[in-house]
């Protein structure tokens, strides 16, 4: 219960230190001192305080977005394993209620800054929903076929790997985790594919569909695409951790996977530079072919050679 | 040929300019292949008089050559059809003096009238329109671009500028000064103020001291140094390289902070008067300046090597924004970008200038793309380096000259141009005076007036999130074209 109930308190923190942290790293290799890490914290309260400016041409669809897409991310987390593997709520088939409720998360953002009317809204959709398109086979591709191996159907399995398929089960743990990590810096909208901290509306992907949302719409979204990245963490900190380390330690070993990923984040987007957009198809792609690696590998332990 | 051959920065008489038939110029115009740096009206009372001026970068020498239209005339037959090269011009031409180029392809408004500006439109499947500006995200200056674009590739994009149009050449009538040359365009400031030096001292045939002349050479190179590692830093950090932006915004900030030491403003602003300039460069400055630019340079070498063996770096900047040597020239391309399209002007060296004399010129290895354009940027960060070393030395020797010479009063009925090379490329401005020896007509040509066209063409057929990487890598001047 009390491991529950840290989650939900977790979830409220870690994704704006999260985006802290990376910040803070960014500037770090900037040799810059930059913002403190609680500056998303300072931002969110101020964006909170905001007056709402609505534009002519959208309708009530637009208002009510920032909200849905929130609940449905907050939907999400409730099945996301955090601390010592648990989630708030664990079923058969959590897995396709978490992937889908992301996805709607996405479609009414989507929706809402086509409806906008502008141009630049309507590319940074068209560029969103192909990376979904391409990433949300991928996602079922890796985690089903965990499934499949350790037989148990919902989030448990993902940190049941090794005892299931022993040595062979490392393989597969790598090529879940660049799955993922593919998935993060996707869906997180970081560098190589976005570039969160660009001015250049013609480039952005995330950035320029929220262009027209202000105060507490801008905050809601900014903290529900935070919070997808730190649930897409938690899947990759539920498969690294052992079950075994008792609620303090877990959670311990959780924040510090949280930090350890924002500074890896943090140290790719200082290092490197942002792909060219028809990279970036190729390089969402890439997680397709780790996926059936992942499968395949599956399948030689489940049915051998 | 009927031109009068002139010299940077020499006056002539404007009854030495010729006087030919519109018809015959145009005939002459097509027969050469010089490129025009100057096709401007003045008003002659019942006529307007077309100057015009081609460049011959082999010889140094500027062709001057001019035509009366009389005002009841309204229309000729356009010279762009058959030579790109004349297009703005023309079209500045038809906007300033009402005088239409028949059959022009493109006949659109440059500065003014604004409101009546049509936008080519592509109708089609996938077909989308997107419209940027005037007002952008980033601290920059006002222009609109509008794309025509199928998916995420660019067909078309066309460049409407003049939302910054103050009236520069008359400003310049009314009260010159160096001060207005040096606010036309904020980060050519030498450049232009020197331009605007020269053509008066030219005009009135003054001589200015050695030393004045090299302190006004140290301080364009010096410009360049610092905007063209500004411009590196700006082209990773739009592909958001982190690293590099960081570094060369500092660096940058050393070269900047130098000039302040010098000038008291960090964009060298009254630095250049007519007549000389205001500051000096004293032995201790001069070790200072060398000092800070060996720390510059090797940061710079080791940023630059650090970015181009990246290869997310190298794979964003090649084959983006190509633009070809022909279509450089077509276009008549001038400055930085001809030169990183493989051309070689550079009026610096073109036109005799006494002390850039014995400066060797290194070959480029152009590839016409934005690479192409961060690389250029390098290479002449080093050679300015080596060349503000070269004139400090010069600088060395003469120690007791003044650095500021009383000008004369302008010579009546006179006519001269004055070529600077700014680190954008070639800032031109001409000046013709009257019986009483006042100015009455002051022409300026910045070169993203030539370059402009080129940033268009560069973009076609090329993702349209692959324009802003363009757009940095050519860096033009909004308020510079806008006048």
């Amino acid at each position: 219960m009390l491991a529950k109930i840290l989650n939900i308190i977790l979830l409220l923190i870690v994704p704006f230190l999260m985006i802290g942290i990376i910040r803070k790293t960014k500037a770090f290799w900037g040799a810059r001192y930059g913002a403190s890490i609680f500056q998303p914290f300072y931002d969110f309260v101020k964006l909170m305080k905001k007056d709402t400016i609505f534009s002519n041409s959208t309708t009530i669809l637009f208002k009510i977005a920032p909200v849905i897409s929130f609940v449905c991310v907050v939907f999400a987390s409730l099945f996301t394993p955090m601390i010592m593997g648990q989630s708030i709520i664990n079923i058969q088939g959590g897995l396709i209620f978490f992937a889908y409720a992301l996805g709607l998360s996405k479609f009414i953002s989507i929706l809402a800054a086509m409806e906008t009317a502008s141009s630049f809204e309507g590319m940074g959709s068209s560029r969103e929903a192909c990376f979904t398109t391409i990433i949300e086979p991928a996602f079922f591709i890796v985690i089903a076929s965990i499934m499949a191996l350790c037989k148990v159907y919902t989030f448990d399995s993902l940190n049941q790997i090794i005892v299931s398929s022993g040595s062979l089960g490392i393989l597969i743990i790598i090529f879940a985790i660049l799955c993922l990590s593919i998935m993060l810096i996707t869906e997180g909208a970081r560098v190589p594919v976005d570039d969160p901290a660009t001015h250049l509306e013609l480039t952005m992907i995330h950035e320029v569909m929220i262009l027209d949302n202000c105060s507490q719409e801008l905050a809601i979204i900014t903290y529900s695409a935070a919070a997808k990245m730190f649930l897409i963490s938690s899947l990759i900190a539920t498969i690294i951790l052992p079950l075994n380390l008792g609620l303090w330690a877990s959670l311990g070993a959780f924040l510090g996977v949280m930090v350890l990923i924002s500074i890896i984040i943090g140290t790719i987007e200082s290092a490197i530079a942002r792909f060219r957009m028809s990279h970036v198809f190729e390089f969402v792609f890439v997680m397709s072919s780790l996926a059936l690696v992942a499968t395949s590998l599956v399948a030689l332990k489940l049915y051998g050679v | 040929m009927n031109y009068y051959t002139m010299k940077n920065n020499q006056r002539i008489n404007l009854l030495d300019i010729p006087t030919v038939e519109f018809e015959s110029l145009r005939a002459q115009l097509m027969a050469t292949n010089l490129r025009p740096i100057a096709f401007f009206g003045a008003d002659w009372g019942e006529n307007i008089k077309l100057f015009v001026a081609l460049a011959d970068d082999e010889k140094g020498d500027i062709l001057v050559t001019s035509s009366l239209i009389h005002k009841s005339i309204t229309e000729y037959e356009s010279i762009t059809k058959e030579n790109p090269q004349y297009h703005m011009f023309e079209r500045e031409f038809y906007e300033q003096f009402g005088i239409k180029p028949l059959n022009h392809p493109w006949l659109k408004p440059v500065r003014k009238n604004l409101d009546d500006y049509e936008f080519f439109e592509m109708q089609g499947d996938e077909t989308h329109q997107v419209a940027v500006g005037p007002i952008h995200a980033g601290v920059i200056e006002p222009g609109h671009f509008r794309f025509n674009c199928q998916g995420e590739k660019v067909y078309n994009l066309e460049i409407m500028l003049g939302y910054q149009h103050r009236g520069a050449e008359d400003l310049m009538l009314k009260n010159p000064s160096n001060q207005l040359a040096e606010s036309i365009c904020g980060d050519s400031v030498v450049a232009y103020s020197t331009a605007y030096s020269q053509l008066i001292e030219a005009l009135g045939e003054t001589k200015i001291t050695p030393r004045a002349a090299i302190i006004r050479r140290i301080a364009l190179e010096m410009e360049r140094i610092a905007i063209h590692i500004g411009d590196m830093g700006a082209i990773l950090g739009d592909i958001a390289y982190l690293m590099g932006k960081e570094t060369f915004a500092v660096t940058r900030t050393l070269v900047i902070n130098t000039m302040l030491e010098v000038s008291g403003s960090r964009f060298i602003r009254g630095l250049t008067t007519v007549g000389g300039v205001n500051f000096d460069i004293n032995q201790n400055m001069s070790d200072k300046i060398i000092s800070t630019l060996d720390y510059v340079k090797k940061t710079v070498d080791k940023m630059t090597s650090a970015a181009l063996n990246s290869s997310t770096v190298i794979s964003r900047l090649e084959k983006t924004g190509n633009i070809s040597l022909e279509t450089a020239q077509e276009l008549n391309m001038v400055g930085l970008m001809a030169r990183s399209c493989g051309l070689t002007i550079d009026s610096r060296f073109d036109f005799e200038d006494e002390y850039y004399k014995g400066i060797e010129r290194k070959p480029f290895k152009a590839t016409n793309d934005a690479y192409s354009r961060f690389r250029i940027r390098y290479k002449e960060v080093k050679e300015s380096i080596r060349i503000v070393k070269e004139l400090l030395k010069k600088l060395s020797k003469t120690r007791n000259q003044a650095l500021f010479t009383n000008p004369n009063c302008l010579i009546s009925n006179s006519f001269a141009v004055s070529i600077v090379e700014g680190w954008r490329g070639e800032v031109i401005h001409i000046a013709t005076t009257d019986e009483s020896g006042k100015i009455s007509r002051y022409k300026i040509k910045d070169p993203s007036f030539n370059n402009w066209w080129g940033l268009s063409m560069a973009v076609r057929n090329n993702g349209i999130s692959d324009f802003p990487l363009c757009n940095k890598g050519f860096d033009l001047s909004y308020c510079g074209f806008d006048l």
